[in-house]
């Protein structure tokens, strides 16, 4: 890749926000209408400690959501792509979950399942399930006969048919579907917060938007930022860590375009 | 390993394909089976394989009958269908994974390597190979395979005429060592000739064969191949008769 490629997007935002500055100030657009982005930054690190608890619940309850999205994903996945009658009762009644605001949802799981994380978990699984059913269900799905006739000639049974290959030619789909799961689990668990709750990075921003303390909301979405993107990068080192295949091959390609 | 076929069905839908097909291949033997496209060499392949399943008929190797997949053939298609995200020793392991004997099957395959020409590509990824490559690995593949009978479909179809007449001149080498029974399916005349102790030519669709050439009697070689050319015209126009 050459430098002008990588530098471009790191330019572009810098003129973004040196813009944003220079609006803010020259027509004196005050705090709580419109924090500037250095106003943003300085009070992102003198609250960082608290941002920091905060986000330790808010990554503890989007964590738990995606491990039991990642469970439910995976079992469901296999189910609909190994029984067509199952995709076929299963898949509208997916899909029309996904209808549904969130936002409408959050207050009745409070109603359910109390204060606790609970409700919050529930959120984010609601969230990010459905693309991790998706990406594996399809990846499940588009194996090329061929290779299926082959491993079956061979003596393979369903099992290892589901094994050796369906199951590793599905991971890179899945891993999309992970990403953009993972991208989600803070948000999801920001909105489950924003509802009711007595602690997490939903809780602080409620809390700052009343006190019409803008430059603590936006270092706060900030944060949200910051964290979803680390979600996302754990997710890649995991793609790295399990296909070894995709790390080789983007190698080589690195060195085709030198 | 023996083969016999004997009166063959099948059609899809209302269209047959094979009609009262019937012919027989003896244990060790190299037989070819050449004809127009969609003659039925493929569904051929594919329902000794067990992939498919024939309407009516009767298959046995060395005299039993056998039904859906067997075991006692291995299918290699005309793709390499190498699994992408294995490596080669892993990816030419594969029968030995699915029957619970791997670590065995890894030596056997080590000693394989260089005899295959593939030295030193045990780690290597298939998108790091050549067309040539590949198409020798996923042919180790069906080596180590227990299976008595080879079914090729078009192993050499994929591939560009120089390295494909390097692979028929390795096959030629490599066959009388594999010591199992080939059946090969080919559009290529000459592969036939080449390679093959008998060629079956079949007819258009639900035909069957129309004739049968035997050349085991003679001493194939790339030189002898060049001199055909009236045994080539022949084949040539029983594939063309109407």
């Amino acid at each position: 890749m050459n430098k002008l490629s990588k530098a471009a997007p790191v330019a572009v935002i810098l003129i973004l926000m040196a813009s944003w500055e220079a609006i803010v100030r020259a027509a004196g657009i005050p705090l709580y209408v419109l924090p500037a982005p250095s106003d943003m930054l300085k009070s992102f690190a003198s609250e960082f400690p608290t941002l920091m608890g905060h986000a330790g619940i808010t990554v503890l309850e989007a964590v738990a959501g995606m491990a039991i999205s990642f469970v439910v994903g995976i079992v469901m996945g296999v189910l609909i792509d190994a029984m067509p009658t199952f995709k076929k009762c299963i898949y509208p009644i997916l899909v029309v979950t996904q209808t549904v605001p969130v936002i409408v949802l959050a207050p009745i799981f409070i109603i359910y399942m109390g204060f606790g994380y609970a409700p919050k978990i529930l959120t984010v699984v609601l969230m990010c399930f459905f693309p991790i059913v998706v990406s594996f269900s399809d990846g499940l799905g588009e194996m090329d006969e061929g290779y299926l006739n082959l491993v079956r000639t061979y003596g393979g049974s369903n099992f290892q048919l589901y094994r050796i290959v369906k199951i590793p030619s599905a991971m890179i789909s899945l891993l999309s579907g992970l990403k953009v799961a993972a991208t989600y689990s803070i948000s999801g668990a920001v909105v489950g917060e924003w509802i009711a709750s007595q602690s997490g990075l939903g809780y602080y921003l409620i809390r700052a938007k009343n006190g019409y303390m803008l430059d603590k909301v936006f270092a706060c979405v900030l944060m949200i930022i910051l964290l979803s993107l680390l979600m996302n990068g754990v997710i890649k080192l995991f793609g790295y860590a399990v296909l070894p295949s995709a790390r080789r091959r983007r190698r080589s390609t690195n060195k085709r375009i030198r | 390993m023996e083969l016999s076929v004997t009166n063959l069905n099948f059609s899809y839908t209302d269209k047959p394909i094979l009609k009262e097909l019937s012919f027989s291949v003896r244990d060790g033997e190299f037989v070819s089976i050449l004809g127009p496209s969609g003659c039925g060499k493929s569904t051929l392949l594919n329902i000794l394989a067990g992939i498919l399943k024939p309407q009516s008929g009767q298959i046995l190797t060395n005299g039993q009958e056998i039904h859906g997949i067997s075991g006692q053939f291995a299918y290699m298609p005309q793709n390499d269908l190498l699994f992408p995200w294995r490596t080669i020793l892993d990816n030419v392991c594969l029968y030995g994974e699915l029957h619970q004997r791997k670590e065995e099957m890894k030596e056997k395959a080590g000693a394989q390597f260089a005899r295959f020409g593939l030295e030193g590509c045990e780690d290597k990824y298939p998108h790091e190979l050549s067309g040539g490559m590949r198409q020798r690995a996923a042919f180790l593949r069906t080596a180590l395979c227990d299976a008595g009978i080879f079914l090729l479909d078009e192993p050499f179809g994929a591939l560009d005429v120089i390295t494909r007449g390097d692979m028929q001149d390795w096959l030629c080498e490599l066959r009388t060592n594999l010591k199992r029974t080939i059946l090969l399916v080919t559009h290529d005349t000459d592969e036939a000739i080449y390679l093959s102790d008998r060629i079956l030519i079949l007819g258009r669709p639900g035909e069957g064969i129309r004739e049968e050439i035997c050349i085991s009697e003679e001493h194939r070689t790339r030189d002898w191949l060049y001199e055909q050319g009236q045994l080539r015209a022949r084949i040539h126009r029983i594939i063309k008769f109407v």
